[in-house]
């Protein structure tokens, strides 16, 4: 057989770069990304753009299946309905232990309802009460709630539905759609300090650069994923729960032009199915499940679990408990040796079944009725996450016979979920807005022309997918104004098309200048692999900064070890290398992962004390302070700033405003 | 458990200006062997399962096996994709079959018209968006105490 010192892609990279074209680009309004949030802005930003603005969306996949959503989901976490906003706000505010912006969140919870009417509209089928089938929300047709705030649909096609609108809605504007472009970088004005002047990026497809100059930008491409060490050993890796090519892209590049972040410290520890990842909020909401430790103790009642609550007062004590003291309930039972975790699935299934047969179903019916709660409890894995399907058939499981082991799983990085991470906004431009928490244009970051919604905005969480599309609708009106205002503005690049390419390609460069200098091109002294640039990553986030294998416990000492070899990493990155257009997209996606890790193990850094526990703990100072930074307490937010002009990064506590009482 | 594909079925969809499978992975995984006019899954272990590839190969030919360090060996999950519904077939390691069928829109598919019917933009100062009219979208946290 021939020697492994090839590359080893379908679609090669080109490294004489006289033949890689580089296209320019010019648009009043560029959106980056291609899930809920950008396909939100899509859809509302052509009502408000000037007439004859260019407009243009640039997605790294294909728009139909791009994103979070991308495999579907089985329900819709943010609908308010009966609810008031302002209720939203103080569950998410508890949730997040306290430290949230209580303005961007009731923003949200006033606007999200209509996207949710457009969904529905547009044909995704949201299950609806006896009496009142057929119905539309909008004509009042009663969801089916599971929880407060969530309600249950048939979301296998719930990403093309919304997609399908952004497209055509682009389309009917003659706005440009452009799809497997990376953009890896922005570009910040040669004239105007601290403004947006565009961005670049490369086809996966073709050996292409692309340049863009831009007015207003949007950049909303997810959270990171595959930053900590998976639980997994090898092909499971491909099996994280949040998707697996989030690469902290809009965290990266948004922070690298210098927009100040907010709340970087906080992660999203899911505990879900074990291995599987498959959801488990039907389970608990819908399904009235319960969890048990290895014993089959019910250990959330126990006075144990209420003293370890009752640390972490007043989040801990209210009524519904935060999703990370409730990872911090599973982690003391497994600490103490009382694991694994189980959700009693079969315990809550034959619940159903004999409530049923003790109000005089008939045999007939009780199977008839058996066969709608089997198929509700499949669909909830098969609408979003077939995989956990596949292991439970693969392991002969039947949840109404057995249980299920939960776990908690590998960190992630995000801002739409049950974590709060992301990019420092202005607010509504509104009277009741604190002065500090707006500039001007809703969802705006601190650089000039630059909005994100979604993931992006940090310090607001538990907008989910519904509460990303309507950010990115309420961010695209602002893109609209802020291009209105500025209509004299000409965005000028700093560097040229070709210093620009030589900058994207310069992987590719490495490559081929070294890649015959061994026998196999994975093993070579002179460049690093994309590959191995996220598994270092991995290994010591995991091992310094409070990843599962330590049972997510770091501190100041561990690191500053941590930050060294993220140190090191970074300037090997100088010399990372790639023989192929996927493995190019690999390298540019692993950069951007050790920057947002970077900024994350800084906030943990500042930050000294353990707002999330459960999520992560700092040893050594493993109690939560909820006194406001006045009073030299933690009870605010932690931002931090990176300067691209001079490299340094700069930490630092922001004021928090309680706004609802 | 990294999706996989049937050298029998596929067709490399003829050659065509797209590959299905290609054009709809969101991880940019599958791709075109022209020579050979088949498909694969260029990193089988950054593959989400998320089956985008199965539910669009024109064939059938795109399955998936189990992520390999997890999965006891024998189970499979299957869908057929219609432009109403979608068909579920699984199967477990004992042998055991269950099917389940379930809707997945209500409109035809590429029949959206966002615009049809609504208004266009009002005032770009206020915070409404162009669906809205004011109620709760121009509530303040006063109001709704």
């Amino acid at each position: 057989m021939a020697l492994p010192n090839k590359p080893n892609w379908e679609l090669l990279a080109e490294p004489d770069l006289s033949k890689v074209p580089v296209v320019e680009h010019e648009y009043d309004a560029l959106i980056v990304g291609g899930g809920m949030a950008a396909c939100g802005t899509a859809f509302e930003i052509g009502k408000w753009m000037p007439k004859g603005s260019k407009v243009a969306l640039v997605d790294k996949a294909s728009l139909e299946r791009s994103g979070a959503v991308a495999q579907g989901l089985s329900a819709i976490n943010t609908y308010i309905g009966e609810n008031k906003p302002s209720d939203y706000v103080r569950m998410v505010r508890n949730d997040l232990m306290g430290v949230v912006r209580e303005d961007l969140i009731f923003d949200l919870g006033r606007h999200v309802d209509d996207s949710v009417n457009l969904f529905e509209e547009w044909g995704l089928p949201i299950w609806k009460k006896k009496g009142s089938e057929g119905k539309k929300l909008v004509e009042g047709g009663e969801p089916v709630r599971t929880g407060k705030w969530q309600i249950m649909i048939n979301g296998e096609s719930y990403k093309c539905i919304v997609a399908e609108a952004a497209k055509a809605a682009l389309a009917e504007m003659g706005y440009d759609l452009f799809e497997r472009i990376f953009i890896v970088k922005l570009l910040l004005d040669a004239n105007k300090p601290n403004t947006i002047a565009g961005a670049v990026g490369f086809s996966a497809r073709e050996n292409k650069v692309h340049v863009f100059k831009a007015k207003a930008m949007m950049v909303a491409c997810g959270g990171a994923v595959n930053i900590f060490r998976p639980r997994t050993t090898d092909e499971g890796k491909g099996r994280a729960w949040y998707p697996v090519w989030n690469a902290g892209s809009t965290y990266t590049m948004c922070m690298q032009v210098g927009a100040e972040m907010t709340m970087m410290e906080n992660r999203f520890t899911p505990s879900r199915f074990k291995d599987g990842y498959g959801p488990v909020g039907a389970w608990f909401l819908l399904f009235k499940a319960t969890v048990t430790n290895g014993k089959g103790e019910h250990y959330v009642k126990s006075d144990a679990a209420k003293a370890e609550l009752a640390k972490y007062s007043p989040y801990g004590q209210a009524a519904v408990t935060p999703t990370c003291l409730r990872n911090h309930l599973m982690l003391y039972e497994m600490k103490e040796g009382r694991g694994p975790i189980y959700m009693d699935t079969a315990a809550a299934l034959n619940r159903f079944l004999e409530e049923k047969k003790a109000a005089g179903m008939d045999e007939k019916e009780l199977k008839k009725y058996w066969k709608e709660l089997e198929s509700e409890a499949w669909e909830d894995f098969l609408d979003m996450s077939v995989g956990q399907a596949g292991l439970w058939a693969s392991m002969n499981i039947e949840p109404e016979k057995v249980g299920s082991e939960i776990m908690p799983t590998e960190p992630y990085m995000l801002g739409s979920h049950s974590g709060c991470c992301g990019i420092w906004v202005s607010g509504p431009n509104e009277d009741w807005v604190p002065a500090d928490y707006k500039w001007g244009y809703n969802r705006m970051t601190t650089v000039n022309g630059l909005f994100t919604a979604g993931d992006g905005v940090g310090a607001s969480g538990h907008k989910f997918s519904s509460g990303a599309h309507a950010e990115g609708r309420i961010a695209a009106k602002s893109m609209a104004k802020y291009v209105r205002d500025n209509a004299g503005f000409k965005p000028t690049l700093k560097q040229t098309a070709e210093e620009l390419k030589a900058e994207i390609y310069k992987p590719v460069v490495t490559y081929y200048e070294h890649y015959q200098k061994t026998t196999h091109e994975m093993v070579n002294p002179n460049y690093i692999k994309p590959r191995h640039m996220m598994e270092r990553l991995m290994k010591y986030t995991d091992e310094y900064g409070g990843g599962w294998s330590p049972y997510y416990m770091t501190n100041g000492k561990l690191l500053e070890i941590a930050m060294h070899h993220l140190q090191l990493l970074r300037e090997d990155s100088e010399k990372m290398a790639a023989g192929g257009l996927h493995e190019l997209l690999r390298a540019w996606e692993n950069l951007h992962r050790i920057w947002c890790v970077e900024d994350h193990l800084r906030h943990i850094q500042f930050r000294e004390e353990s707002r999330y526990p459960g999520f992560y703990y700092r040893g050594d100072f493993n109690n939560t302070s909820d006194t406001d930074m006045d009073q030299g307490g933690w009870k605010c937010f932690v931002n931090s700033k990176y300067n691209p002009e001079t490299g340094e990064w700069s930490t630092f506590k922001k004021k928090l405003h309680t706004i609802i009482a | 458990m990294p999706s996989f594909v049937n050298p029998e079925k596929c067709d490399g969809c003829k050659g065509g200006e797209k590959t299905a499978c290609m054009y709809i992975c969101p991880n940019d995984l599958m791709v075109l062997n022209p020579d050979a006019m088949r498909a694969y899954n260029q990193e089988p272990d950054q593959c989400w399962e998320c089956y985008s590839c199965v539910k669009i190969c024109p064939q059938g030919a795109i399955e998936v096996r189990h992520y390999a360090d997890l999965a006891p060996m024998g189970g499979y999950v299957q869908p057929m994709r219609g432009t109403d519904s979608i068909m579920w077939t699984i199967k477990f390691r004992n042998g055991n079959t269950k099917r389940f069928k379930f809707p997945i829109r209500t409109t035809a598919e590429g029949s959206i018209k966002p615009y049809a019917g609504k208004p266009e933009g009002g005032n770009l100062d206020d915070g409404l968006l162009f669906t809205e009219t004011a109620g709760r979208a121009t509530l303040t946290p006063a109001q709704d105490a």
